[in-house]
């Protein structure tokens, strides 16, 4: 397994004979991201029996059925809460989250912010497309204002979220975002979210040109990626814009990196004193 | 050989929410996620102090009660007995998890200690107002398993049992009580180990690549592994083939869903537990259940020395709701009566089942207050 190279090493980690074609249309950024991952886990030398992937609902969260580990497809906006009693109860296990931005923000904001808070450890993966994509295009939390979806067919009204700046208030051990054009950084941001011991969040910018980019001109997945590579840069080079320059760009890279106990962690230790240290 | 026992049962002086407790620990809980809400805060409570103290039990607090659902779900999913407790409002926020319970065949058990309403009601006043959402409250036709509780001691043995039906059909079970048994404080008896039954869930022995997560057993209920345990499934609330990927083929459908119910309903004799108190000759019987069965049995007992032939169908189980056992008690009584602390939610069943052989009559009670032994008499005499 070790000399495996690109899409050999993918296919030993898909469920080939059981679930495919896959859903996502053609040019998404998710197969990017589930490449990443595999790439990932393969890189940290895991097997697939302590990675449990979990998933919640929409484009996103189907990517957990089609790769061969111990895989949970949720119910909207809950996964982290699923992934947290799974970590609780199996410690030991690499849990990682599969979400969209919809999911882990907007009806799943509050589990966010707590997973977060509480330190938990498991790896969250945002899938930020900045819009609903399954639900048919309707404007999410991170809908820049100004932008025209289904339910913001004027241009978007409300503010968006940044998700590096909220997981960072909220004290996640390991921020970083990354995009779908920036891959081999996605690999190691992916790694070290996993390596982390608390709560890791790496924030994906992916593009969604069915959904988002029909109504935005940018009417292609290559308008799309295009996109993504002009605006999304490193915290290095964003620093040294003006603060227009900064307004249409999105810095990426690795924002937090602690290295505090996870909340599990700190439990077993409590129960173990608790029962005389055995 | 075998080490010894302890001879003596031990005795304790305990609340209806500590002997929910004991009788989880008992089970073999060792997770319990939740959100605190009045009156089933205590279970919370003690449950913080005792998990840690076990090898291997976690406790968690999670940020509201659907959370805390889908942390048991997730527990559950990696192997552990696992249980919530809430009131009212929060059962209803769990609602959406109970019916991926369902759908996924995860074991766990749920407490509602109920409290009145609708909305935030009154939080430390006895209702029996939740019964027909534990039965139809999530979305979806399913089966499902409620049970009730009507003092301390069946607080600790009914969390026994709904512990071992969620492992052995591999189901969501809910158990009922109401604000007083859960916050009456009566001596109890903590069983010995070899008193009881406890039951684990069936795992699977074949090799990894034979295994079917979903697949069709004499039972009906799979074998379910733990996640990390080297059997590799996908686990979905969307409905699934056997393999447990999602499926909209009608014949897949179909018989997912008609397995979900029949896995429970062909055995009715195992999951449906009823006392009778007093039917051998019986013209007037009550049927009750929760606290409310306690006014009913000394009412019962009053009405027999005032020389009425009166009776008590007791309901341990409330859902599946237990028809052979109501259809026996009407073959022999002239009317059957229904005290509740709600508007009726369970005589709807008992007429559903009585299809107008019998009078049913009803004592509803929606204030807050327990029903009084007297009220009950007072009907029973009158009838």
């Amino acid at each position: 397994m070790a000399d495996m190279k690109g899409t050999q090493l993918i296919h030993e980690y898909l469920r080939h004979n059981k679930k495919f074609p896959h859903v996502f249309c053609a040019g998404c950024g998710h197969g990017i991201v589930l490449g990443s991952l595999i790439r990932s886990i393969h890189g940290l030398g895991l097997s697939k029996d302590e990675v449990c992937v979990v998933a919640g609902i929409g484009c996103s969260g189907r990517l957990a059925a089609y790769v061969d580990f111990n895989t949970v497809h949720t119910t909207h906006g809950r996964a982290l809460t699923f992934a947290t009693g799974i970590k609780m109860a199996k410690p030991n296990m690499h849990v990682i989250v599969v979400m969209g931005d919809g999911d882990s923000m907007a009806i799943g904001g509050n589990h966010l912010i707590h997973a977060a808070r509480r330190n938990i450890g498991v790896t969250a993966l945002i899938l930020n497309n900045n819009i609903y994509g399954m639900t048919g295009g309707q404007c999410s939390p991170t809908t820049p204002s100004g932008a025209f979806t289904m339910t913001s067919p004027m241009g978007q009204m409300e503010q968006s979220f940044d998700c590096v700046e909220l997981m960072t208030a909220a004290k996640a051990n390991y921020v970083a975002r990354g995009s779908v054009f920036h891959v081999k950084k996605l690999d190691k941001m992916i790694m070290e979210g996993i390596s982390n011991p608390g709560f890791g969040v790496v924030e994906i910018m992916t593009p969604c040109h069915t959904q988002y980019g029909r109504k935005n001109k940018f009417k292609t997945p290559v308008d799309m990626f295009k996109n993504i590579k002009d605006t999304v840069i490193s915290i290095e080079r964003y620093n040294q814009l003006s603060e227009e320059e900064q307004a249409s760009r999105i810095p990426s890279g690795v924002f937090v990196q602690k290295d505090t106990p996870s909340l599990e962690e700190k439990f077993y230790q409590m129960a173990a004193s608790c029962q005389g240290g055995a | 050989m075998a080490r010894p026992r302890k001879k003596k049962n031990t005795e304790i002086f305990a609340l209806g929410n500590e002997a929910v407790v004991e009788g989880a620990l008992l089970a073999g809980c060792t997770f319990y996620a939740g959100y605190p809400i009045t009156p089933s805060s205590e279970i919370m409570e003690i449950m913080a102090q005792r998990l840690p103290l076990i090898p291997n039990g976690s406790f968690i607090q999670m940020e509201d009660e659907i959370g805390g659902l889908g942390a048991v779900i997730g527990g559950s999913l990696a192997g552990r007995k696992a249980m919530t407790a809430t009131s009212g409002p929060g059962f209803s926020l769990m609602q959406e998890h109970i019916g991926y319970g369902c759908i996924t065949e995860t074991p766990l058990v749920i407490v509602n200690v109920m409290r009145g309403g609708p909305s935030t009601g009154l939080p430390t006043s006895p209702a029996q107002a939740d019964v027909q959402q534990a039965r139809w409250g999530t979305h979806g036709d399913h089966s499902i398993i409620v049970l009730s509780a009507s003092n301390v001691q069946e607080c600790l043995d009914n969390t026994i049992e709904a512990f071992n039906l969620a492992e052995k059909y591999r189901t969501p079970v809910i158990l009922l009580i109401d604000e007083i048994t859960a916050h009456t404080r009566e001596k109890i008896i903590i069983p010995n180990e070899d008193e009881f039954e406890v039951f684990n869930r069936i795992v699977p022995t074949m090799p990894p690549e034979w295994y079917k997560p979903y697949e069709e057993t004499v039972r009906g209920v799979p074998p379910m592994p733990a996640i990390g345990s080297g059997y590799r499934f996908h686990v979905t609330g969307l409905t699934h083939d056997t393999n447990g990927f999602p499926t909209s083929r009608p014949d897949e459908v179909r018989e997912l869903n008609e397995r979900l119910f029949r896995k429970i309903d062909q055995f009715l004799h195992d999951v449906q537990i009823v006392d009778e108190i007093d039917t051998d000759d019986v013209d007037v019987a009550v049927i009750a259940y929760g606290t409310v069965a306690r006014s009913a049995e000394l009412a019962v007992k009053q009405a027999r020395e005032l020389g009425v032939k009166a009776g008590l169908l007791k309901l341990s189980t409330l859902f599946p709701y237990p028809r052979k056992a109501t259809e026996k008690i009407m073959a022999k009584a002239k009317t059957i009566i229904v005290p509740e602390m709600n508007m009726g939610q369970i005589s709807r069943e008992v007429k559903r089942v009585n299809n107008g052989q019998v009078s049913v009559r009803t004592i509803n009670k929606v204030d807050g207050q327990i029903i009084t032994p007297a009220e009950i008499l007072k009907v029973i005499t009158r009838v």
